[in-house]
């Protein structure tokens, strides 16, 4: 933890951290990692995002894949929770509605290990600030 | 194709790990508070904010900027800035979904209203049924008074500001700002006269400045990308985006954030898929309990404050229920108008009676016992609850019912007339008939009414007693030949 006590000391901490993250995401960094978010609002939980959270994470390791899985908020599909977004060094970020633990294992295994397109895609279908 | 969402308010949701500040950090989390602080007088933050042309998100739709200039020209020695996270309209989840998602971004706008106004002390009024979105809230606000930015000499300024929660019970009329002081002092949950407005004699009777959720999560994104930006967005006199939450018969249920200005055809049909199973639309339902329902004519006009109300609507704070051939137009009313009766706090006998005895119109017209001056009398009645009712609830409760009537007045004109519901929904007017031609006399419906109401021999066609049957369709779902229908 770390107090921040001016508006430079912020702006230095956004810079690093972003730069963490795009190393995080380049492919060319050989810390590079696969990002696994799981949407975990209520809503989520009560479709049952838990579990494929859980799921993702133990089976991630176990198949010995290198990977970071983290919770977030609302993804905003909820007719289509729980919903993951899996992002591959390299590639655009790709999030999957419907997940259960039995399409997390598809997951892990077609369009993570082989990088084969599987089914259940969500086309993101707005405009962020950024790119605004 | 053009995409036709914007997500402004959404924009960290489902993006960032909520109960991890340094993810708030790296998405320009809490530069915006840092610029204002730094660089910035509370004047011309202010001024920022209202030439942004933000309005309020919670329904009123009221200038934010104007709302936070006159809390800061009152002089007092303690004031308050408030979050209203009393989201209670049936079916809107918009609040939860941002404090679930993005806490951090409610909390900078807090501290830089805070800073603006002259307030070192914000509340935030949650209800309790918010569990996780309270835990991450509570999670966030341990970390901001960590790393700084609640606290005292925040980011090295002098600013000082802090947060606490208040929890409320969950009763609608709470999201009235006065209502929702009250209900914070420890009073009863009831609303008081305006003026004084809050901004002048609020909580504790300091200059209270009381702004909902989605307002503040746009705060600090106006700060950073300026307020050109942000009224380069929208419709002349609503600028921005709305988080509307899209349910009912439709294909793509979901959180939405759009333009201000986007038609309800491009939500409903673009972004929401359209109907389910190729239903034919009917109405949609916007603003909740104190909006109204549109229909097939209104779906291109562009949503705002001010052509939503001119359609007979209103903006609320962005609940949108889309309908099809199958709902009752005088039963969603009735639905709805249950509801305020449920909700009212009693305080003025316009509402309190008033909405109660608009409701057992209601009933009665469901019920098959309407008569023409039911009618005029829903209408005279629903003017006079809006014209002197003491708070917003009240003004805006006969909504629901003076839309319909506007919009739907055939579908009340059959009930009452003709003593039919179109859409099957109201028991007391259906009639359960069997088809002598098409009954084979097989007793299967006859043995599987609940009431034993319906009689035939074998082989012959059957009957059902219209004062013994109590509707339940049992019969018709099992009859093999199609031989039963609704009158």
């Amino acid at each position: 933890m770390t107090r921040i006590t001016s508006l430079k000391d912020l702006q230095r901490l956004r810079d690093d951290l972003k730069a963490q993250t795009s190393a995080r995401s380049d492919k060319a960094n050989p810390d590079s990692i696969i990002q696994v978010k799981v949407a975990m609002a209520t809503c989520g939980i009560a479709s049952g995002a838990r579990p494929v959270m859980d799921y993702m994470k133990e089976e991630l390791e176990k198949r010995n894949i290198h990977a970071l899985v983290t919770q977030t908020g609302c993804m905003c599909y909820c007719y289509a929770e729980p919903t993951i977004e899996v992002t591959i060094p390299g590639k655009e970020p790709v999030v999957f509605g419907f997940v259960t633990t039995k399409k997390a294992d598809e997951i892990i295994e077609r369009y993570i290990r082989k990088g084969e397109t599987v089914e259940g895609i969500i086309a993101r279908d707005y405009e962020t600030i950024d790119s605004k | 194709m053009a995409k036709k969402q914007l997500r402004i308010a959404l924009r960290n949701c489902g993006v960032i790990d909520p109960e991890r500040i340094e993810e708030y950090i790296e998405r320009d989390g809490y530069l915006a508070l840092g610029k204002v602080l730094t660089e910035l007088s509370p004047e011309a933050a202010i001024e920022i904010i209202k030439k942004s042309g933000l309005r309020g998100r919670g329904g009123g739709g009221f200038s934010t900027g104007l709302k936070w200039d006159i809390t800061r020209r009152v002089k007092a020695d303690q004031k308050y800035v408030v979050c209203n996270a009393d989201e209670g309209d049936p079916g809107a989840f918009m609040d939860r979904s941002v404090l679930e998602g993005d806490p951090h971004s409610v909390i900078e706008a807090m501290a830089i209203n805070g800073y603006c106004t002259g307030a070192s002390k914000g509340l935030v009024y949650i209800r309790a049924e918010y569990p996780l979105a309270i835990e991450r809230l509570k999670i966030a606000m341990k970390q901001a008074s960590e790393w700084g930015f609640l606290g005292t000499n925040i980011l090295g300024t002098g600013f000082n500001f802090e947060i606490e929660i208040r929890y409320g019970a969950g009763a609608f009329v709470c999201g009235e700002e006065t209502a929702l002081i009250h209900s914070m002092e420890g009073l009863r949950g009831e609303p008081t006269v305006k003026p004084p407005f809050p901004s002048e004699s609020g909580y504790l009777e300091k200059p209270t400045n009381v702004n909902n959720v989605e307002t503040y999560a746009n705060v600090p994104v106006i700060i950073n990308k300026g307020w050109e930006w942000f009224a380069g967005i929208g419709t002349e006199k609503s600028k921005g985006t709305k988080v509307f939450a899209l349910a009912g018969k439709i294909n793509k249920v979901g959180l939405i954030e759009v333009p201000m200005g986007t038609t309800l055809r491009e939500v409903i049909f673009e972004i929401g898929g359209g109907l389910q199973d190729g239903a034919t639309f009917k109405a949609v339902q916007t603003g909740g309990p104190s909006g109204g329902c549109l229909m097939e004519k209104h779906l291109d006009i562009p949503i705002d404050y001010d052509n939503l109300i001119a359609a007979g609507s209103m903006m609320g704070s962005g609940g949108m229920i889309v309908m099809d051939d199958a709902n009752c137009m005088v039963s969603i009313a009735k639905f709805y108008l249950e509801f305020t009766v449920e909700e009212s706090c009693g305080k003025c006998s316009p509402c309190r009676i008033g909405n109660k005895r608009l409701f057992e119109l209601l009933e009665k017209i469901t019920g098959g016992n309407g008569t023409p001056e039911d009618l005029d009398k829903l209408r005279n009645l629903s003017h006079v609850i809006k014209d002197t009712s003491l708070c917003g609830l009240g003004q805006t409760s006969p909504n629901p019912v003076l839309s319909t009537l506007e919009n739907f007045y055939e579908e009340y004109r059959e009930h009452v007339f003709d003593k039919k519901c179109r859409s099957s929904v109201c028991k007391s007017l259906m009639m359960y008939i069997i088809d002598a031609e098409k009954c084979i006399g097989c007793t299967l419906c006859a043995r599987n009414c609940p009431v034993n109401a319906i009689t035939g021999e074998r082989k012959l066609a059957h009957y059902i007693d219209p004062e013994k049957c109590i509707k339940c369709g049992a019969c018709m779902e099992k009859c093999k030949f199609g031989a039963i229908f609704i009158n």
